[in-house]
């Protein structure tokens, strides 16, 4: 709070766009409850918060493409109301999205047209995005996705926006091309126009940006300057109190087990991920850190058998093992509980049926159920996880928490040894949260192995004894839970040494 | 990365080909196709001369107008179950107002008769935007109610076009090769080509091919599908003329088979019923091929209702070979 500047409720007269106690609320869950943005003509401005902090609603809000309930936005002095992309983009706002908004059936040609974006221009920004004398003809469908993040962005400089939004546009681009994109950004800057930049990494805000405004829950929580070394001070706004009160409940964290091992992940392979190896052992929950992209998707498909590996080898109970499918890993008790619950549960079927489902592949293959085996099973996984209705009801009637312990209980009632989570309190509020980190201690403490992946790092040292942290598809750190806070997570999943390293390393380099 | 980036945007030259077949193959494939089937068809009946063809022509245009509307619809990312009770109403519309009339005034009517199922056909799209039920389930529920209006509007078949009016599509008024009824066709290029070419046909294939991407650009979601759906109810009110015009009959059924014929000839003419993908080009040539099967099964002394079956196992077929392509290409 202390890092809002005192004049903030005093006009700023440099300001090129302010919005300013910006409400946004879906149904019963409030996205935007207050937030405001100042950003001056020939800025750039970065935009940080962690996920669900309300960074893309507010960027939805400035581009038209959703409406506040509440708050104003001035532009150039003016109040303004945008109702639709066309409009904001008129007023010359646009953005850039990390999933390119190129029409994949249409020729790129046909895209400027759609959008009346005037094509000289675009040629123009091309050749200094380094694409001169690209094809206009081709499909969109065809091309590689750093080469369409290129075409958005110059699609959207062709209008010679005042202020231009690059969300989370480099998390999709290899280094050269994010250079760039950021002497792009520099050159509007130097013709006084103004960029508000959205990435979740540290180091490229702090390279690039004038100031950066921290949302937290849906608030502004401060405004910085991250070149003299803010960078700090941003990562401690956008974890708030909450985490500090985290760190204190996970002041003492489970020391690693030592356990048999469960798992051993050898030089593993596949897209992202290059060249992976681990260990996982019986008893003990392995936390996987790492920010959006960096392999753990691929590490978990290839695990629990959505994916075959490029190379390397899955070692699960002694035996080298090739999952061709799900069921291989399933019947090898190697288990998956995904971030989207719904890809896992049948939400129109009840709890019960739910339940049983990988029961049935066990009970009898294809023939009748026995209804009464049945419902003992799934009656004690029930009790066991204290889901929160009974077992007749519809999945999707239940809030997300509850689905997720149902993901989990049709488990404990099949049975199996390792379980792999990615990212299981997705969307979950704090309270069910803490329920499956406990559940996921005590199955760990009951002898089970357990692969934790999650976005939300503060969390890790509530569930994990352990912890691997992945970027750019290897493995870079792995650390005892008792040293994983926050800090420690978050420079290593940036691919930056630990302040312990950096200290070592300065000698020598001095 | 970088480099393969580089490459790909510096050969234009070299990749032109590849994407030419990408891009056209499936219609080039359909219209040789559907040569092939001529040729047989000449081996098959040494005879076959301008009359047939002329036979062909006039049985494969109702339904190439209801592919030209079951197009529009799809290249918006809907799918239109109505287009047969639209026809079926245009039909019944044009005997009851043109019966016993002059050639001025049934073209009057025709007019007025392709503007009401345009407005019928915007209805069911206005519909669709404004209700946010399925595309599917409306126009479903929509084929009812055109279907049962087109009953009350004639109860039973009628004859009683005017001869005149029928001679628009039936005689040969330049060559014995070209038909009246092969001008007729051309209203489908004179309207889609020139759609195609402005900003409200690149919003249609925008809103069928990814809606997400198309809001952020800037298209009008709802009114690009209304759109659609307006376009396709004129080609269905073409449709139902053409019916008026080859059988010389009113009647209140007689549209119900071109709903999924002409779904038939999108998917043999290369529309992705998933949205955005296809041309017109394509249908135009399925609807003769649908059409000249059953005819070939008569040539060859076979029973016509064969030819359905023929049909089905020829789409089947046929996407299945376009999907080998697809899966060969990413290979």
């Amino acid at each position: 709070m202390a890092a809002v500047p005192d004049d903030a409720s005093v006009a700023d007269s440099s300001a090129l766009l302010e919005a300013s106690g910006l409400i946004k609320s879906f149904g019963p869950v409030v996205a935007l409850r207050g937030a405001d943005l100042r950003v001056r003509g020939g800025e750039i401005h970065a935009l940080m918060g962690a996920n669900g902090a309300g960074k893309s609603t507010l960027v939805k809000i400035l581009t038209g493409a959703l409406t506040a309930d509440g708050g104003t936005i001035t532009l150039g002095g003016r109040p303004r109301t945008f109702h639709s992309t066309s409009e904001a983009r008129r007023a010359g706002l646009i953005c850039v999205y990390q999933d390119p908004s190129l029409l994949p059936d249409l020729t790129v040609l046909q895209n400027l047209k759609l959008t009346a974006t005037p094509i000289s221009l675009f040629r123009h920004y091309l050749a200094e995005l380094g694409l001169e004398g690209f094809d206009l003809q081709s499909l969109p469908r065809e091309l590689a996705r750093p080469t369409l993040s290129l075409l958005d962005l110059a699609r959207a400089l062709a209008i010679e926006p005042q202020l231009l939004l690059l969300d989370e546009i480099t998390a999709s681009l290899p280094a050269d091309l994010t250079v760039r994109v950021f002497n792009v950004a520099r050159q509007l800057r130097a013709e006084g126009r103004s960029v508000i930049f959205i990435s979740h990494r540290l180091a490229e805000v702090g390279a690039l940006c004038d100031r950066a405004t921290v949302l937290r829950d849906g608030k502004t929580v401060g405004v910085v300057e991250p070149a003299q070394g803010g960078e700090e001070r941003i990562v401690k706004l956008m974890l708030g109190p909450v985490a500090e009160e985290v760190a204190a409940e996970a002041a003492s964290p489970s020391a690693p087990a030592t356990g048999a091992v469960s798992m051993e992940v050898r030089d593993l392979k596949a897209g992202m991920l290059s060249g992976v190896s681990f260990m996982l052992r019986f008893g003990e929950v392995l936390g996987v850190a790492a920010l959006e992209g960096q392999g753990q998707q691929e590490l978990f498909d290839c695990l629990a058998g959505v994916r075959r590996p490029e190379s390397g080898q899955i070692v699960v109970g002694g035996k080298a093992r090739v999952f061709r499918h799900p069921a291989d890993a399933i019947r090898a008790g190697v288990v998956l509980i995904p971030a989207d619950r719904l890809q896992a549960l049948l939400r129109q079927r009840s709890v019960r049926e739910n339940i049983a489902l990988p029961l049935v592949n066990r009970f009898s293959r294809w023939g009748p159920i026995n209804p009464r085996r049945e419902k003992r099973r799934v009656e004690s996984a029930v009790k066991r996880l204290q889901i929160d209705t009974r077992v007749q009801s519809e999945v999707r009637r239940l809030s997300g928490g509850n689905q997720q312990k149902v993901g989990i209980a049709r488990w404990l009632a099949s049975g199996f040894n390792t379980l792999l989570c990615f990212d299981p309190t997705r969307g979950i509020d704090i309270g069910t949260k803490r329920q499956i980190y406990g559940l996921v201690k005590e199955l760990a403490a009951n002898g089970s192995a357990v692969l934790l992946f999650t976005s939300e790092l503060p969390e890790i040292q509530l569930a994990c004894n352990r912890v691997i942290v992945l970027f750019g598809g290897e493995l870079v750190d792995e650390m005892p839970a008792s040293e994983a806070d926050e800090q420690a997570l978050l420079r290593a999943a940036h691919g930056l040494p630990s302040e312990a390293d950096a200290e070592q390393q300065a000698p020598e380099g001095a | 990365m970088a480099t393969s980036v580089a490459a790909k945007v510096s050969g234009p030259a070299g990749i032109n080909a590849g994407r030419a077949v990408r891009r056209y193959g499936w219609t080039v494939a359909v219209y040789v196709l559907f040569a092939t089937l001529m040729v047989a068809t000449l081996i098959v009946k040494p005879d076959f001369g301008a009359f047939e063809w002329n036979t062909l022509t006039l049985a494969a245009l109702p339904l190439a107008f209801a592919a030209a509307a079951q197009t529009m619809v799809v290249l918006s990312g809907g799918i239109d179950l109505s287009v047969g009770p639209l026809m079926a109403l245009a039909n019944v519309l044009a005997l009851r107002a043109t019966v016993g009339h002059d050639l001025r005034y049934s073209v009057g009517v025709a007019l007025l008769v392709l503007l009401e199922v345009t407005l019928a056909g915007a209805l069911n799209g206005a519909i669709i935007v404004l209700t946010r039920v399925p595309d599917i389930v409306v126009t479903l529920a929509m084929s009812f109610v055109w279907a049962g209006l087109a009953l009350l509007v004639l109860a039973k078949p009628t004859p009683g076009i005017p001869l005149d009016f029928q001679n628009l599509a039936q005689g040969s008024t330049f060559s014995p090769w070209v038909p009246n009824a092969l001008l007729l066709l051309l209203v489908i290029p004179l309207v889609w080509i020139p759609l195609r070419r402005s900003r409200a046909g690149l919003a249609i294939y925008a809103v069928g091919s990814d809606r997400n991407a198309a809001f952020r650009s800037g298209v009008n979601l709802g009114l690009s599908r209304v759109l659609a759906y307006a376009v396709g109810g004129f080609f269905a009110a073409c449709g139902g003329l053409a019916l008026s015009m080859t059988t010389g009959v009113g009647s209140p059924l007689a549209g119900t088979y071109y709903t999924l014929s002409g779904v038939s000839a999108i998917v043999l003419g290369g529309v992705s019923l998933a949205g955005g993908r296809g041309g017109m080009l394509g249908p135009l040539a399925a609807a003769y091929i649908l059409s000249l099967i059953p005819a070939v099964l008569i040539y060859l002394g076979i029973d016509p209702n064969y030819g359905q079956m023929i049909q089905g196992v020829l789409i089947v077929i046929v996407v299945m070979i376009g999907g080998i392509g697809t899966v060969l290409r990413r290979a």
